[in-house]
């Protein structure tokens, strides 16, 4: 297993990031957000990866084969419902920003200051 | 019994969704009734629970996958008193919240009391796991509760606002235990906390644990409001509705604490064995931080549920020193504190909605003198007041002087009994000044001018209840007062501090959680010479309390001292508060920015100094 999937997990935290702190439009900042959970599901499936392993279905192959860490699998996909129901929930107050506020630009939602 | 363990997370997670589907046709009495009946259950089985466990504690499996010869590849419940009576202690939160919600909101939906119910079972199943990735599924399980209802009057901007600072910042934290959790995961291959903890024992804690344990800790602490982790509390706590601000600063903050603490013992503390020093002296560090910032945001704060969301970042600094100082004294200090603290938390929240309720405002300054009408707000507000400034004997008072005891017995750690006693004079004495001239009168009807947006933001407030109502039902007043009550009285009854310390003991001992959670083993309770308060507690709580009334009568009287106050903030001092006020933009940008300037440097000074 190379370094490289660890190296992109490391760049799409990052990146993911400063596309929040830079934003200037919500809908840009909720995917920025999706950007930073991307590089968990990069290191969960890279630290179960074995080479040349198969997919961890067991129904129609030999018991003996490699198979790739299923575990880390399954954390991915509660990984994805929950950036599922909080995407869900982030754009749709963005939407509701969008209704009340007349604006999407985090500059525009201060009216816990003035 | 330990069959039960599931239940206080099953009954929420059916009930509230059963609440979100009827919620649109059926009567608000059945979403009452449904709400406050779960939460009640939950509450009795997690006593049951916590019960259970003060003999011996004990894991529950799920799906019966018991581990084989030490080994384990299920999912446990891992119940001791600790973990069980934190459950309790969401429930009955809970309970409050909901009983207080009756009369509070004039119209409410079925929605309301399902979100409040899968916010607790999240809380419970939080403290009942014992299970890394389980912990944090049930911290993003209660965090998307909480956005939700942050966001309850959708209809309106600040609260839009609030909620999008909260679950941006939030999330974000919880990504950071994900890559934690891939880290340890493959370190150890294991998920089950005690399982991690075993393999990790033997070895010296490399780079590689210590990221995994910095982003575990700093995103348990983001939810515990750490500075400078914290900007998004306050936006939260000022727009969300009273009953859930009860929750959020009565209890949900604890738990990022208690996260860290178990966390720690179970899964770091045989790694990082060697290091102690060096992890007590970073997070001491952090919690004194974050404990004075707080303390002085607090004082300047004019809209009331903003200062009382500052205390309580101020408090979760104290408990972060305590768990920090890594003794079993300071541990037990910190849950009766959490206890006391919760409660008169929750109570003086419910205080802000009887004003809020009444008036349709929560500013300090527009409320001078209105409060009259309701003097019994008034007497509840300035006894938890005193309570949280640690006055002498009652149970904030007692958690206090266990942290007290902890740092003066913890060499090159005296000087925090100063600073906890600084926290609780300037967090008690602005609560006091506030019940003092809403209730009383007393001092100046105008406030600074440089506060003036903080009075617009507080009647940004106004329609959390439609408008002003001329009555306060009784139950509104019963509630906190029987919290109040409960402050009062449990930190009094014989043997409880005593046992604290020991369960604290227990909680301590990783040894000893690997061999009852692994093994099945029944693990006696340490038996311990208990404590006594001394001669200097007392004074400490008296200088506490005095501190208050003179940090009351200066916030009410300060100005005649100085004369008239200017538009600009005149001294050096003030400067320097008004420019931390002013990084509190509202903008999540800038928070995101912070967050991850302190996580980077907090992380960065663990990986260098732990090495």
């Amino acid at each position: 297993m190379s370094f490289f999937p660890y190296a992109v997990a490391a760049w799409l935290f990052v990146i993911g990031l400063w596309g929040v702190v830079s934003s200037r439009n919500l809908v840009r900042t909720v995917l920025s957000l999706t950007v930073v959970q991307s590089s968990t599901y990069l290191i969960l499936l890279g630290v179960g990866y074995r080479t040349k392993g198969s997919a961890p279905i067991v129904a129609d192959i030999p018991t003996t084969s490699k198979l790739v860490d299923p575990v880390v699998q399954v954390l991915v996909l509660t990984d994805v419902v929950i950036e599922a129901t909080v995407t869900a929930l982030l754009l749709a107050l963005v939407v509701q920003a969008h209704k009340r506020f007349g604006s999407v630009d985090p500059d525009d939602l201060r009216p816990l200051r003035d | 019994m330990s069959h039960l363990s599931a239940l206080p997370v099953l009954v929420p997670f059916l009930a509230g969704p059963l609440l979100v589907a009827t919620g649109s046709f059926a009567p608000r009495w059945w979403s009452d009734a449904v709400g406050a009946v779960s939460a009640i259950a939950v509450v009795a089985l997690c006593a049951l629970l916590a019960a259970h466990a003060a003999p011996h504690p004990f894991a529950y499996w799920l799906g019966g996958w018991q581990p084989q010869h030490g080994f384990s590849i299920g999912i446990s419940l891992s119940i001791d008193v600790f973990g069980a009576g934190l459950a309790a202690f969401c429930g009955l939160l809970t309970t409050a919240a909901l009983v207080y919600s009756l009369r509070y909101f004039d119209a409410i939906e079925g929605f309301y009391h399902g979100l409040m119910l899968l916010f607790m079972a999240g809380m419970v199943g939080f403290c009942l796991t014992g299970d890394l990735f389980n912990l944090v599924v049930f911290f993003e399980v209660m965090s998307a509760a909480a956005y939700a209802l942050t966001a309850y009057r959708i209809e309106e901007r600040a609260p839009i606002q609030g909620a999008i600072n909260f679950a941006i910042t939030n999330s974000i934290a919880g990504y950071g235990m994900f890559i934690a959790i891939a880290l340890l995961y493959a370190r150890t291959g294991a998920l089950n906390l005690a399982q991690i903890g075993v393999a990790l024992s033997p070895h010296h804690a490399d780079p590689l644990v210590i990221v995994a344990m910095t982003l575990l800790f700093l995103g348990f602490l983001t939810k515990a409001a750490v500075v400078p982790l914290h900007f998004w509390l306050a936006d939260a706590h000022a727009v969300a509705p009273v009953p859930v601000c009860v929750l959020f600063s009565g209890v949900m903050v604890d738990l990022g604490v208690y996260a860290v603490a178990r966390l720690y013992w179970v899964v770091f503390a045989g790694a990082l064995g060697g290091h102690a020093g060096t992890v007590r002296a970073i997070f001491v560090a952090v919690g004194v931080v974050t404990a004075l910032t707080g303390a002085t945001m607090c004082f300047v704060q004019r809209h009331i549920k903003r200062l009382l969301a500052f205390s309580t970042i101020s408090h979760i600094g104290m408990f972060v020193c305590g768990v920090a100082l890594l003794s079993h004294g300071a541990l037990a200090g910190v849950a009766v504190y959490m206890v006391g603290h919760g409660l008169t938390k929750a109570a003086l929240f419910m205080c802000a909605g009887i004003l809020l309720h009444r008036f349709a405002n929560v500013d300090e300054y527009d409320l001078h003198g209105r409060g009259r009408e309701v003097p019994v707000a008034g007497v509840i507000m300035a006894v938890g007041a005193l309570l949280l400034a640690a006055c002498p004997p009652f149970t904030t008072f007692m958690g206090k002087s266990l942290l007290d005891a902890a740092a003066s017995g913890r060499s090159g750690y005296g000087w925090l009994v100063a600073v906890f006693i600084v926290i609780s004079a300037v967090t008690g004495g602005s609560v006091l000044r506030v019940a003092a001239r809403v209730f009383l009168g007393w001092g100046a009807k105008e406030g600074p001018k440089h506060a003036i947006e903080q009075a617009r933001a507080a009647e940004a407030e106004s329609r959390e209840t439609e408008g002003g109502n001329d009555h306060t039902p009784l139950v509104m007043m019963v509630v906190p007062a029987v919290l109040l009550l409960g402050v009062l009285v449990l930190g009094l009854i014989p043997g409880a501090v005593p046992a604290a310390e020991r369960y604290a003991a227990q909680f301590a001992d990783h040894r000893l959680y690997a061999a009852w959670v692994l093994h099945g083993a029944r693990a006696a309770l340490p038996i311990l010479a208990p404590s006594h308060v001394s001669g200097s507690d007392y004074g400490y709580g008296a200088i506490s309390t005095v501190g208050a009334l003179a940090v009351a009568a200066v916030g009410l009287f300060g100005y005649r001292l100085r004369g008239v106050r200017e538009s600009r903030p005149a001294t050096a001092l003030t400067a320097a508060v008004w420019r931390v006020r002013e990084l509190h933009s509202g903008h999540i940008g800038d928070y995101i920015a912070w967050w991850s300037a302190g996580v980077s440097l907090i992380g960065g000074i663990c990986l260098l100094a732990l090495r």
